[in-house]
């Protein structure tokens, strides 16, 4: 009797929750892609969840390349990217009967991280690549004539899982078009898991967005090469240029956005987007006054 | 003569008896369909095996045949499959990877469990040897996830400080706890190889005057040793089909190791980690598709000698 009422409830209860679902008929985006536009696309999906409640944003990360793999494959509406997509990766797209169209969402700077046990404040992005260049030269802070304390044997390099926007940026900007990685780099995967590594080795160097740095390790200052002045990671230097590592954010979609996609891709664009873009360490497309 | 026409009768009548025996009243059917249904589940593991061994290879073979140079595949270190321009597809530094941290894993679980096997098998009786029985296969039930972590947050930060070393994900660290790991079945296949020496054996040894050691030693681990080998070559299967622990504990970095404090990037960890972002049906899926059909083949005959040798002790 008492199981055969608690079926009955059950009944209700589920006939009830699917008539609810079906009733408010929320529209999904499905965003996926760079890490280093995670947080921030997790946050623009929030608060325009609390605009706009009836358009849910999945958002997920695992890397630029998952994004624009995704976007290839036809399984999200927007795909995050810290890199421009590859002439071979729109070649793909194209086969694949899709459009991808770029949006740049923001600027970020690709800090260097290093210990607090560092000694100096700045680098060269010549050194940078004598540190992660196959061949580069430099495998001992020594060789740089650089003394770390607690630090005795090889540079612990940390790099990026190659399907990283941040990564395959790096490469570009720090070890030119042809340029390799070396071997034996240690490839994190998370921006954050970048960040922690160096927190605790004394030995380390790595990079990844400027929004990632924290208290307990150093950003530094970066010269494009001996004897010219150094610039530091901040969302000005981002925004005008003027920091050497620093690049566009982009959002791909499918052809010219429609619907709810356009909507949500021009609310980004928008000033109260791009207040959450800067929020987020971020350096925003145009001058804008926030709360 | 007249015997044997007696004996003819005698089959026709039993035959035609058990015809009328095999009445096809629904018991029969029950009994047809369960045969049916468990001789299904019997060759269902040939069946997902042959399964899975077709996906893998129809999804890397296009490589192999088509793009695959088999110098660069398996004699470069370099690995860099989504450089757009210029793609590297070296799997030496991943092999040696690979072959690293089991090797070291083998050193490790190898003495531990032969020595956890004698005990449990030798020494060990009544209730010590049930509940060490036990516990031995609840360290075998740890998902490796968590094994990983412990390699991540635990050994890291101890080895740094044992050893003095800038980082301790590397080989030492994945091959401790893929040992932790493998060690386990090792333990179990040892001690059945073990206790499959008869007691006779050790009841010789005995009335010859050898002490305990000397029966271990003499007798019974020579008497065992098919098996023992058999269980070292699953161990070694499983260190070489880990994805998730070594993928943690090693460094990820593609790095021919010249000590045991270098990090290294293991083969299946290389699948695990890149496969979500390959565009599906492109060179760089294809890829990774190839090391799969070559990490199947190679455990494949590690596991069948494991298997040969295991039943050769059965059968001498």
């Amino acid at each position: 009797m008492t199981s055969r009422s608690m079926l009955r409830q059950l009944a209700v209860l589920t006939i009830g929750a699917v008539a609810a679902t079906g009733a408010s008929a929320r529209t999904e985006i499905q965003n996926k892609g760079s890490d280093t536009l995670v947080n921030a696309a997790q946050s623009l999906a929030e608060q325009y969840g609390k605009i706009n409640p009836k358009v849910a944003v999945a958002v997920s990360g695992g890397g630029s390349g998952t994004g624009i793999a995704a976007m290839i494959n036809g399984t999200v509406d927007i795909a995050n990217s810290s890199r421009k997509m590859s002439e071979k990766e729109i070649k793909e797209a194209q086969a694949k009967g899709r459009q991808p169209v770029e949006h740049i969402i923001g600027y970020d700077a690709l800090a260097i991280f290093v210990n607090k046990k560092f000694p100096a404040d700045s680098i060269t992005v010549t050194d940078l690549a004598k540190i992660y260049g196959r061949d580069g030269g430099a495998s001992k802070w020594s060789d740089l004539g650089i003394t770390i304390p607690g630090c005795k044997g090889e540079i612990v390099v940390v790099s990026r899982q190659n399907n990283s926007g941040t990564y395959a940026y790096f490469k570009e900007a720090v070890l030119g078009e042809k340029g390799k990685f070396r071997q034996g780099t240690l490839d994190m995967h998370g921006s954050k898991d970048v960040a922690d590594l160096v927190e605790k080795t004394p030995c380390a160097i790595g990079y990844s967005g400027l929004a990632y740095v924290t208290d307990h390790m150093k950003a530094l200052c970066v010269a494009p090469s001996a004897g010219k002045p150094c610039v530091k990671p901040t969302e000005q230097t981002a925004f005008d240029g003027t920091y050497p590592i620093s690049r566009p954010l982009f959002m791909y979609t499918n052809g010219e956005p429609t619907g709810e996609v356009k909507k949500y891709m021009d609310w980004i664009k928008s000033n109260t987007g791009q207040c959450i873009i800067e929020k987020e360490g971020y350096a925003p497309i145009k001058k804008v006054t926030c709360k | 003569m007249s015997t044997s026409t007696q004996a003819l009768r005698n089959r026709a009548t039993d035959a035609r008896a058990a015809e009328d025996f095999d009445r096809r009243d629904p018991d029969w059917y029950v009994d047809k369909l369960l045969a049916g249904i468990v001789f299904v589940c019997g060759i269902s593991a040939i069946l997902f095996v042959l399964g899975i061994f077709f996906f893998v290879t129809k999804e890397g073979i296009g490589f192999v045949f088509e793009k695959m140079d088999f110098r660069e595949f398996f004699l470069t270190p370099y690995w860099s499959p989504s450089d757009a321009e210029d793609p590297e597809y070296g799997i030496l530094a991943l092999m040696a990877g690979t072959a690293s941290v089991t090797g070291l894993a083998m050193l490790v679980a190898v003495p531990f469990s032969l020595g956890a096997a004698i005990f449990i098998a030798e020494f060990a009786s009544g209730k010590t040897r049930e509940v060490l029985k036990v516990l031995v296969e609840l360290l075998a039930a740890i998902p490796s996830v968590v094994w990983g972590f412990i390699g991540l947050v635990i050994m890291n930060p101890l080895l740094i400080k044992w050893f003095d070393i800038p980082v301790g994900l590397c080989v030492l660290n994945a091959g401790i706890i893929l040992g932790l790991m493998a060690a386990p079945i090792m333990t179990s296949i040892a001690e059945d190889a073990l206790k499959a020496v008869p007691d006779r054996y050790r009841e010789a040894a005995e009335a010859m005057g050898a002490t305990r050691w000397q029966v271990i030693y003499k007798v019974v681990l020579p008497a065992a040793k098919n098996g023992l080998l058999g269980g070292v070559l699953l161990g070694v299967g499983r260190g070489f089909g880990e994805t998730m622990a070594v993928l943690m504990a090693t460094g990820h970095a593609v790095n021919i190791p010249d000590s045991i404090f270098d990090s290294v990037r293991a083969l299946t960890a290389t699948i695990a980690a890149e496969l979500g972002e390959a565009v599906v049906g492109g060179e760089h899926y294809q890829v990774l598709f190839t090391i799969g059909i070559f990490l199947f083949l190679v455990t494949f005959i590690i596991n069948l000698s494991a298997d040969l040798i295991v039943r050769g002790i059965r059968k001498g």
